[in-house]
C-alpha cells in the first residue's frame, strides 16, 4: 500500500504542470495589516463598478454621485452622522460578543426588541417629564435587548447550543412581533392604515443637535464606544472576556467562569444594540413602526469586521457606512436602484474577509515535477 | 560560558580530534549518492537570531541519524527547512544527489521526506484512519475507509507500531497519538523520517518500543532523523550523531567514536553538573490527603480507580507511570477541572471535593498542567496578561474592578527578573518565548501566588539542560520552604533526583508508594507495567479494598 500511494505522487509529480498553491506568510507585516481594510474597500468598489458598467450606468458617475450626496453637502453629511447613530452602537454591540467568540448576529432582533420596550414606556407614560421619560425608555430599551440576547446566551452557556442560529432565528421572531403590534394592537387609529403607533408625546423625544436631525443617541453611542474600549483594556471583566476570547482551556484553568461570562457578555452586547432601537424610535421616528431597522443589525457584523473589532475604528467605519446608506438613498433621485449600497456593504464583508485570509496567507503559482520527487517552483508574487 | 567552535571543547583533547576525524573520513568516504539527503551550508535567519549558520548535514540510508543540541540550537529550524516548513535563505538540499527545493511539506513528502512534529498535527474528532489519509490526492473521490483502516493496521502491525486505526484521536495518548503520526508518514511513502524529540512525550516503555520500531525501520532502508537533547537516547539509538550548537554545526561522530561526556560538552560547550542541591526532609503536616477517588476519563471509562495518597508540606511525592494511567485526570481532580465520582480530596483537612477550580486556587493550590502553552498560558497575549492570569482578582493587580496597569507589568518585571526569563519585552506574546522561558514564567506565576500544595505535571518536558535544572531548583526551593509538591513526571532520572516519595501508578490505581530509601528501579518498572504492588505501599492496599 505505501508503495502504492508513493507511485501515484512521483507520477503526478514527474509531469511538469502549473499549480497554485496557498501557503501561510510567516510573519505578518503590520504595514499589511494596516493596508487589508483599506484594501478591500478598494477592490470592493471596483467590483459595484464592474457590475454597475455592466448594467449600463458609468460607474465614476455613480460614484461621484454617491460620494455627493453622502459626505458632499451640510444635509448629507447630517443624514450620515444619523444613519451612523444605530450602526455604532449595534456594532460595539456585537463586538463586544465577538471579541470572546460569541457569535452574535442577532444584533437586528435586539434593535427591534429595544425599540418596542422603549416605545411600551413611551406610550404607557406619556404624561411623565422628559427627565424622566427619557432615561426609562433609555433602560427599558437596553433590558429588552439585554434579554433577547439572554434567550440565546442561556442554552448556549449551559449545553453548548450554537448562537449563531438562535440569535439569527430570533432576528425573525422579533421583528414579526413589532410588525404585529404596528399592523394590530398599537397601529394609530388615524394614522391611514399606516402600520405605525401613534406620535410619542414630546417628552419622549430625544434632544437634537440645533434644527439638525442628529440625536443625543450618538452621545450614546460614543460614550459606548469608550466605555467598552476602557471595559476592555483596563478592567478585570474585560480581562476575562479577551482571555476567553483567546484560550478558554486557559481561562478554565484560571478559575474563570465561562458559562457566567457568555451570559453576561451577551446581556451586554444586546442591552447595548437595545439602546440602538431606542435612539431610534426616540430620536428620528418618534413612534414605533414597521421595518424600523433597515437591517443595522447586520451592517454592524461587516463594521465589526472592517474596523477589526476595534472600538475607534468602529466609530469610522460606522460613519462610512452611515454614509453608504445615505448615498445609497442619494442615487435613487436619479433612477439608479438604492440596493447599490446593500451590495456594496454586501461584497465589502466578501473583501474584507478576503483581505484578511491573503494578509495572513499568500497565494503562489508554481512549477510542479521536475524529476523523481523533487520539486522546483518559480515565485509569482 | 560557550566556546566557539569544536577546537575550544575543553573535555577530551583525543575523543574531540576523532570526532572531527569521522566527521572528515564520513565526507571523504560517501561523497557520492550514499547520501539520501544532504543539506549545504544552509542558513537561516529570523528577526534578531540567526537560526542555521550554514549548516551541512548528510544523512545515509539506513541510518538512524541523531540530531543532538540544546534547545535553541537550531536542530528545530535545520529540520523544518527540511522537511519544506521554512525557506532557508542560504545553502541547498539534495536529495539522492538531486538539487531539490522544499517549497511546502507537500514537496517534501513528494522527495519521501516526512517529519513527526513535538506538537502533532492531527484532527482530534477524526479516526486514526482519516487522520491518515487526510489530505492525500488518492483516492480521489470514493473513499473506502474500509480498505484503508486495514492498510493502516496492516502498515502499523509491521513496523510494530500497535494502533486501532477506527479509534478517535481524541480518544488516545500522547503515545498513541505520535504512532499515528509515524503510521501518516509511511503511509506517504517517506522513507526519511524526521522525529522531532519524540521522547520528549513518551514513558521508558513507550520510547523503547519506540526505538524498536526505528529499528525495523532501518533495517527496511528507511533513514530516520532524530532530533533530541537526550544523550543516553543517542547512544541507545544512533548510528551517527551531528552535534549543534548556536545555530552551527559543532560535529558529526559515529556513535562507536561517541561518549556521553563528549557529547554534553560539544552540545553545551562546558562541562555539565547536574547535581540537585543537598536534600532536606523535614516533612511537615499532611497538606493533601485524596482518599478512594475515582473519576471517569474523557472516554467516559474509569481512569482513576479508589486512588488514595497523601502529600505532606516540605515533601515532594513522585507520580511515576505509563502515560495514560491515570496521571493527567488525578493532576485535573486535585484542582477541581475534573469532577470526582466517588471518594475525597482534603487540603489541609477542608473538603475541596469537587470544588470550582477558582475555589480550590483559593485556598492555595498551584497547578503546572501538562499542555503549559494550551493550558497554562494564553499564547497571544502579552507577558504581562499572562502573568496576572491569577492574580488579577485581588490587590495589588486588581483596584476594585479595575485592572491596575503599572502593578500589574511591576510583578511582571518582578517575576521576569526574579527567574531569570529571556523576554524581548513585556508586552510581546508569550507564543514568541522559548519553551524553556515561558515554563520559568509559569512557574513563576505559580510560585508567586504562595501555594501550599503545587500540582506539577511534566514541569521539565521538553526543556534543555539549563532550563530543566533550573526548574528543579526552584522546585526544591519551594519543598524546602514547606510547600507540598505533587510530582507528575515520565522522567525516571528526575524522579529519582527529586522525589522524597514516589508513587507509581497503573491503570487508573496507585500500584505502591516507595520513599527514597527504598527506590528500586526495577520494581517501580515492574509496578509500572502493572505486575507487582509494593508490599511496603502506604494507601495503595486501602485504596484497593474500596473498589
Amino acid at each position: 500500500m505505501t508503495d502504492d500511494a508513493r507511485k501515484v505522487t512521483v507520477g503526478a509529480a514527474a509531469r511538469p504542470r502549473w499549480s497554485i498553491r496557498v501557503e501561510k506568510r510567516p510573519e505578518i507585516s503590520p504595514f499589511w495589516r494596516a493596508m487589508a481594510p483599506v484594501a478591500s474597500i478598494v477592490m470592493a468598489l471596483v467590483f459595484g463598478g464592474v457590475f454597475l458598467q455592466l448594467t449600463g450606468y458609468d460607474p465614476f458617475e455613480v460614484y461621484s454621485l454617491m460620494f455627493k450626496g453622502a459626505f458632499g453637502s451640510r444635509y448629507g453629511l447630517i443624514e450620515t452622522v444619523v444613519k451612523a447613530t444605530p450602526i455604532l452602537l449595534a456594532t460595539i454591540g456585537v463586538s463586544v460578543a465577538f471579541r470572546m467568540l460569541l457569535w452574535n448576529i442577532g444584533a437586528e432582533g435586539q434593535i427591534y426588541m429595544g425599540a418596542f420596550a422603549a416605545s411600551w414606556v413611551a406610550l404607557s407614560f406619556p404624561d411623565w417629564p422628559p427627565l424622566m421619560l427619557i432615561p426609562a425608555m433609555f433602560i427599558a430599551g437596553a433590558v429588552a435587548g439585554g434579554l433577547w440576547a439572554l434567550l440565546p446566551a442561556l442554552p448556549r452557556a449551559i449545553w453548548g447550543v450554537n448562537e449563531i442560529i438562535t440569535t439569527l432565528m430570533l432576528n425573525y421572531v422579533a421583528i414579526y412581533w413589532v410588525d404585529y403590534l404596528v399592523y394590530g394592537p398599537w397601529k394609530d387609529p388615524k394614522g391611514f392604515n399606516f402600520p405605525l403607533t401613534p406620535q410619542f408625546s414630546q417628552a419622549a423625544w430625544l434632544p437634537c443637535l440645533g434644527t439638525t436631525r442628529i440625536h443625543l443617541g450618538l452621545t450614546f453611542g460614543l460614550a459606548a464606544a469608550v466605555a467598552v474600549s476602557i471595559m476592555l483594556s483596563r478592567t478585570r471583566w474585560g480581562y476575562e472576556i479577551r482571555v476567553i476570547g483567546e484560550n478558554p482551556a486557559a481561562a478554565r484553568y484560571a478559575g474563570m467562569d465561562i458559562p457566567r461570562n457568555i451570559v453576561l457578555v451577551m446581556l451586554l452586547s444586546g442591552a447595548i444594540a437595545g439602546i440602538a432601537g431606542m435612539g431610534e424610535v426616540a430620536g428620528i421616528t418618534h413612534r414605533l413602526q414597521h421595518g424600523i431597522s433597515p437591517g443595522y443589525g447586520y451592517t454592524a457584523i461587516i463594521v465589526a469586521w472592517l474596523a477589526k473589532l476595534n472600538p475607534a475604528g468602529i466609530v469610522i467605519a460606522s460613519f462610512l457606512f452611515g454614509g453608504l446608506l445615505v448615498a445609497g438613498y442619494a442615487v435613487q433621485i436619479f433612477g439608479i436602484p438604492a440596493d447599490i449600497a446593500t451590495m456594496l456593504q454586501g461584497s465589502l464583508l466578501f473583501f474584507v474577509l478576503g483581505g484578511e485570509a491573503l494578509a495572513r496567507y499568500r497565494v503562489r503559482f508554481v512549477r510542479v515535477g521536475v524529476g523523481k520527487g523533487a520539486v522546483s517552483q518559480a515565485e509569482a508574487k | 560560558m560557550l566556546s566557539g567552535s569544536s577546537t575550544g571543547v575543553s573535555v577530551d583533547a583525543g575523543a574531540g580530534t576523532a570526532a572531527a576525524a569521522a566527521a572528515n573520513a564520513g565526507v571523504d568516504a560517501d561523497a557520492d549518492a550514499a547520501y539520501v539527503v544532504e543539506m549545504r551550508d544552509i542558513t537561516k535567519r529570523f528577526p534578531g537570531v540567526l537560526a542555521n549558520d550554514r549548516i551541512s548535514f548528510q544523512v545515509r540510508a539506513g541510518e538512524v541519524h541523531a540530531l543532538l543540541g540544546e534547545n535553541g540550537a537550531g536542530k528545530s529550524t535545520l529540520m523544518n527547512i527540511l522537511s519544506g516548513l521554512y525557506r532557508p535563505d542560504g545553502g541547498e538540499i539534495l536529495v539522492r544527489g538531486r538539487r531539490v527545493h522544499l517549497g511546502s511539506p507537500r514537496h517534501a513528502i513528494a522527495a519521501g521526506i516526512g517529519m513527526v512534529h513535538q506538537h502533532f498535527r492531527l484532527v482530534q474528532s477524526f479516526t486514526v484512519a482519516q487522520n491518515v489519509t487526510l489530505g492525500m490526492s488518492k483516492p480521489r473521490f470514493v473513499l473506502n475507509m474500509r480498505a484503508i483502516e486495514d492498510d493502516v493496521a496492516r502498515l502499523s502491525s509491521s513496523y510494530g507500531l500497535q494502533t486501532d486505526p477506527r479509534a478517535k484521536i481524541w480518544q488516545l495518548s500522547v503515545g498513541e497519538q505520535q504512532r499515528v503520526e509515524i503510521v501518516k508518514m509511511l503511509y506517504r511513502g517517506a522513507d526519511v523520517l524526521i522525529l522531532d524529540e519524540p521522547t520528549a512525550v513518551l514513558t521508558p516503555q513507550e520510547a523503547r518500543d519506540l526505538f524498536t520500531t526505528l529499528n525495523r525501520m532501518k533495517q527496511a532502508g528507511r533513514s530516520i532523523i532524530f532530533i533530541t537533547h537526550k544523550l543516553d537516547e543517542v547512544m541507545e539509538v544512533a548510528d551517527r550523531v551531528t552535534v549543534l550548537r548556536d545555530g552551527r554545526a559543532i560535529a558529526t561522530l559515529d556513535r562507536k567514536d561517541a561518549t556521553p561526556g563528549l557529547l554534553a560538552s560539544l552540545m553545551v560547550g562546558r562541562e555539565v553538573g547536574g547535581a540537585v542541591p543537598g536534600k532536606k526532609a523535614a516533612c511537615g503536616d499532611c497538606v493533601l490527603r485524596i482518599s478512594s477517588v475515582s473519576a471517569l476519563g474523557d472516554r467516559g471509562t474509569l481512569s482513576l480507580r479508589s486512588v488514595s495518597l497523601e502529600v505532606a508540606a516540605g515533601e515532594i511525592v513522585g507520580i511515576a507511570g505509563v502515560a495514560g494511567n491515570g496521571q493527567r485526570e488525578l493532576a485535573e481532580v486535585i484542582t477541581g477541572l475534573r469532577r470526582v465520582q466517588e471518594g475525597r480530596i482534603l487540603l489541609r483537612g477542608a473538603d475541596i471535593t469537587n470544588r470550582t477550580p477558582l475555589e480550590i486556587i483559593r485556598c492555595g493550590v498551584g497547578h503546572i498542567p501538562e499542555d503549559r502553552l494550551g493550558t497554562g498560558m494564553v499564547p497571544n497575549l502579552s507577558i504581562v496578561d499572562n502573568v496576572i492570569l491569577k492574580s488579577y482578582r485581588s490587590r495589588p493587580v486588581a483596584r476594585g474592578p479595575f485592572i491596575h496597569a503599572k502593578a500589574a507589568r511591576e510583578h511582571a518585571d518582578n517575576l521576569v527578573r526574579r527567574f531569570q526569563v529571556k523576554a524581548a519585552g513585556l508586552d510581546r506574546p508569550i507564543r514568541l518565548l522559548s519553551g524553556g522561558n515561558s515554563q520559568k514564567l509559569l512557574l513563576a506565576r505559580e510560585i508567586s501566588a504562595n501555594p501550599g500544595l503545587l500540582v506539577a505535571v511534566h514541569p521539565t518536558r521538553g526543556l534543555d539542560i539549563g532550563a530543566a535544572e533550573a526548574i528543579h531548583h526552584v522546585l526544591i526551593e519551594q519543598r524546602n520552604r514547606g510547600v507540598a509538591i505533587l510530582l507528575i513526571s515520565e522522567d525516571l532520572e528526575e524522579l529519582a533526583a527529586l522525589a522524597d516519595r514516589v508513587a507509581v501508578m497503573f491503570a487508573g490505581r496507585v500500584m505502591g508508594v516507595l520513599r527514597r530509601d527504598e527506590w528500586d528501579i526495577e520494581r517501580i518498572g515492574l509496578m509500572m507495567a502493572g505486575s507487582a504492588t509494593a508490599d511496603t505501599g502506604h494507601g495503595a492496599d486501602k485504596g484497593d479494598r474500596v473498589s
